[in-house]
């Protein structure tokens, strides 16, 4: 076996050295099997970059480590530098040195910087030459999450020409946006934009559907994953099914709907729309009544083409792809957590999501606002921002970007269906920072006279047919006491459930709330550690739809390039 | 089972009316209350201001005492619970101020006495399902709605003693004596009481709205832990009629008395004599006395 080489950058961070070149060098050359380069300027120059490929060429070198001190910056660069100057990606590898707080002078980081480098060397050494590079590059992306994000970067990519497997854990694709009823800041109906969208989907040539499916496990690497995918029983024969939709009119539960949010019922046999891509039902177990007390089958005798199956079982199947992007989306932080808004156990204080949903013309409710305790139209609304948002010492810290629009919108949409109504909200700041966002809240504040006040509410509980919400205004310092009809919560975005596992199987990294972790904030935005894993829309943290759709869109683009290239 | 007692001040004079029912019920429910010897005021407030180890000088010297004594230290006022078992936190937590507190009181105390409030001794070693087979006095029908105001709950951190928006402990006490609890919005809150003297206009109106929302959710009776709500909800009440002429009153009892009550005790040990709002024509009227 041959030497390995090892590029040494001297570059300091921040201005403090890591580690003393001259000692290093002669630490390693100690070890017969190594040689090791260092270069002035640092490496990640075009002189330096140039002089690394003058060393690999003439030293004729087939394993090789480059240190660098900011590895998610220059890694991606040097990875590709050592592909293209014929290294094998499995015997060479971007070394990342950081400084050790901890300890001493430079004498003792040097001692470590050498322990660490001779580790990597030893693996090195060991590893045997990854199969793949005789196995063709796979030109196929699978999309995990099939919302508006993941339905951008699929259209993308099937226009581009490559094939597309878009997988959702839910039986449609649509994602969050298919709840919402207008969006800000057109008021345009979001299911006549989406829907568009989801139907061209749905209808594309090189784009496969794969819904009712959860990732069960990934092996491989770029351009050549195998992903086991877990197809969940629909009880259902999807091939039989036409979505004629008698089965869940006639379906006699009225069960928890969690697309409602909980403000409508739902049927155990369910489309999540009527507008649904793939326009196809399956039946929740926990809530059929066949399934749950042995007794029904009333879809069963109802449906035209002899499409249900109760003895339908999870399948598996296995795809080979090239790249994955992942857009997993984001759910809402659970009022029930929430003691000093009642735990969600006042019936008239219900999140964004769910008054999306009252708004909706395909809501439960056909978009008129009715509360969901006695139906009755509210005539005083309070909108709290920032609900577990911006709130370090209980909730989350951070600020979930797009509920000061939203609730903006939702107390604007109120107002324009309840004309003698009045809308409060309470906030902290207004984070109106897109294009025609500050505008749209002043139209809101001016013409439509909605009432901002800045301060938080300490409690609101339910007397008699009120919630009562006390709050502060801090700009007169006074204390406000509303007797309110309905309160909606604009609760913290966090990642979708699952989060977690999904990453580990895919060997990328999340922060400490779940959201992933992208390769660098300003300049690999879209990429992960895992070279030909992307991620775009919430899944890597709270956004607008604006804002994922451009997401989806480069993550998108990134893979066209990476395809492009082999 | 035996416990240190520590009453408190105002237990041996404004509060008499809690303290011997409380050791009185204990006898019944064979748990013995040794008094804590030679203890002081507990100091009457946490203090907020990092710096002053002063104000943690009588708390720490009570749970030394404790310690010396050894034992697991009781208490039925919240506030004096509210500042041992901060203080007994701050001293296990904080290795500087333990240092300088130790310094000071001239003793040496880590901070590993266990405190518990009397409600939590007939949850956790009597049990309120005992409590319900002691039960001699059937209290069955009396509304009763638990006022557990600030002390007991908060901070939530730091006295990790029930739920901070919802707690339940007192509820679940009720119900052990036969009691209907009465659920109201206003049961965390604040009294006022702090208020009394600086502003007596606004712990006025803290008594009003929650007399007023404990009665409107059909309450017959309030019942406390704590001798400064006790004061502010029940002589308060005086007050409140002149401002608001139909207020109708409601008596505010401690629940040690109703826990007396229950267990059977005479009714001339349970004291109702010092309270206010006289309980007794509403015992009456239940066929109690």
């Amino acid at each position: 076996m041959g030497r390995v080489g090892v590029v040494l950058c001297p570059c300091e961070l921040e201005g403090v050295p890591l580690f003393n070149p001259e000692v290093l060098v002669e630490g390693l050359k100690r070890r017969g099997d190594v040689l090791p380069f260092i270069h002035y300027p640092p490496v990640c120059s075009e002189l330096g970059m140039e002089a690394i490929r003058a060393f690999l060429e003439k030293s004729e070198l087939d394993r090789a480590i480059v240190t660098c001190s900011k590895p998610e910056l220059f890694g991606p660069t040097f990875k590709k530098a050592l592909r293209q100057w014929g290294l094998n990606p499995s015997l060479s590898e971007v070394l990342g040195i950081r400084p050790a707080p901890e300890r001493g002078g430079l004498q003792e980081a040097t001692g470590d910087v050498l322990i660490l480098i001779e580790r990597k060397i030893d693996e090195i050494r060991e590893r045997v030459p990854s199969k793949s590079q005789g196995v063709p590059f796979t030109k196929r992306v699978m999309v995990i999450g099939g919302g508006i994000t993941g339905i951008t970067a699929s259209i993308d990519l099937g226009n581009a020409g490559y094939e597309v497997l878009l997988v959702d854990r839910l039986p449609s694709i649509g994602g969050r946006m298919l709840q919402l009823s207008e969006t800000f800041p057109t008021l345009d109906c979001a299911q006549c934009t989406l829907t568009p969208k989801t139907v061209e989907t749905g209808q594309h040539s090189q784009i496969r559907l794969i819904t009712y499916a959860e990732i069960e496990s990934v092996s491989g690497e770029v351009g050549n994953f195998l992903v086991k995918i877990r197809r969940k029983a629909a009880y259902v024969d999807w091939a039989k099914c036409t979505g004629c939709g008698l089965c869940q009119e006639k379906c006699p539960s009225k069960v928890h709907s969690e697309f409602e949010r909980g403000i409508g019922p739902g049927k155990a046999i369910y489309t999540l729309s009527p507008q649904a891509v793939p326009n196809k039902p399956v039946i929740n177990r926990e809530l059929c009544r066949y399934f749950t007390r042995g007794k029904c089958r009333v879809c069963e005798k109802v449906c035209p083409v002899g499409a249900i199956d109760y003895e339908q079982e999870d399948t598996f199947i296995e795809e080979r792809v090239g790249a994955i992007i992942v857009a997993t989306g984001f759910d809402l932080y659970p009022k029930e957590e929430i003691g000093e808004y009642g735990y969600g156990d006042v019936p008239d204080v219900i999140d964004g999501l769910a008054f999306e949903r009252l708004l909706s013309a395909s809501g439960p409710t056909a978009g008129e606002i009715r509360r969901p305790s006695d139906g009755r139209i509210p005539k005083e609304m309070v909108f709290i921002q920032c609900v577990a948002s911006r709130d370090p010492e209980r909730y989350m810290p951070y600020c979930s970007r797009a509920c000061c629009m939203y609730t903006a919108k939702h107390a604007r949409l109120y107002k324009h269906k309840v004309h003698d109504g009045r809308a409060y909200i309470f906030y902290m700041d207004i984070r109106s920072m897109g294009k025609g966002y500050e505008e749209f809240i002043q139209q809101g504040v001016e013409e439509e006279g909605i009432l901002y006040l800045r301060g938080r509410v300490s409690r609101l509980f339910r007397d008699n047919d009120h919630v009562v919400v006390w709050g502060v205004d801090t700009l007169t310092g006074k204390k406000v006491d509303i007797a309110a009809d309905m309160v909606v919560l604009a609760t913290a975005m966090i990642p979708s459930h699952g989060i977690r596992e999904l990453a580990e199987k895919l060997h990328i990294k999340t922060d400490e709330y779940g959201f992933l972790t992208e390769a660098q904030w300003k300049l690999y935005p879209v990429e992960t550690g895992v070279e030909g894993v992307y991620l775009a829309g919430c899944a890597q943290g709270p956004k607008d739809i604006a804002d994922t759709v451009a997401q989806g869109d480069a993550a998108a683009s990134k893979v066209q390039a990476l395809f492009a290239q082999h | 089972m035996e416990y240190l007692y520590f009453p408190g001040c105002t237990l041996y004079t404004k509060a008499k009316n809690l303290d011997e029912a409380g050791r009185e019920c204990a006898k019944v429910l064979g748990f013995e209350l040794k008094e804590l010897s030679n203890w002081t005021c507990c100091g009457a407030a946490f203090p907020l201001a990092k710096d002053n180890i002063m104000a943690l000088a009588p708390p720490a010297r009570i749970l030394a005492r404790a310690k010396e004594e050894g034992g697991t230290l009781t208490t039925l006022c919240s506030v004096c619970f509210n500042v041992i078992k901060r203080t007994n936190r701050l001293i296990r937590g904080d290795e500087e101020r333990r240092e300088k507190i130790n310094t000071f009181i001239e003793m040496d105390y880590q901070g590993d006495v266990q405190v518990l409030h009397y409600l939590e001794i007939l949850k956790r070693d009597v049990g309120f399902d005992s409590l319900k087979a002691a039960v001699k006095r059937d209290l069955q029908g009396l509304k009763v709605a638990p006022f557990y105001g600030c002390m007991l709950l908060r901070p939530f951190e730091e006295m990790e003693f029930d739920d901070k928006e919802a707690p339940t402990i007192f509820e679940e006490f009720l119900e052990g004596i036969t009691c209907e609890p009465v659920d109201f919005p206003y049961k965390i809150e604040c009294c006022g009481a702090f208020q009394s003297v600086g502003a007596p206009e606004v712990a006025m109106e803290c008594a009003y709205a929650i007399l007023n929302s404990a009665l409107k959710n059909g309450a017959e009776a309030v019942t406390t832990t704590c001798p400064l709500c006790q004061f502010n909800i029940d002589s308060m009440q005086r007050e409140i009629r002149e401002r608001y002429n139909d207020f109708p009153g409601i008596p505010i009892i401690y629940f040690t008395q109703l826990l007396g009550l229950a267990l059977g005790l005479p009714i001339e040990k349970l004291d109702f004599n010092r309270n206010d709002v006289d309980p007794r024509p509403l015992m009456k009227e239940k066929g109690l006395l």
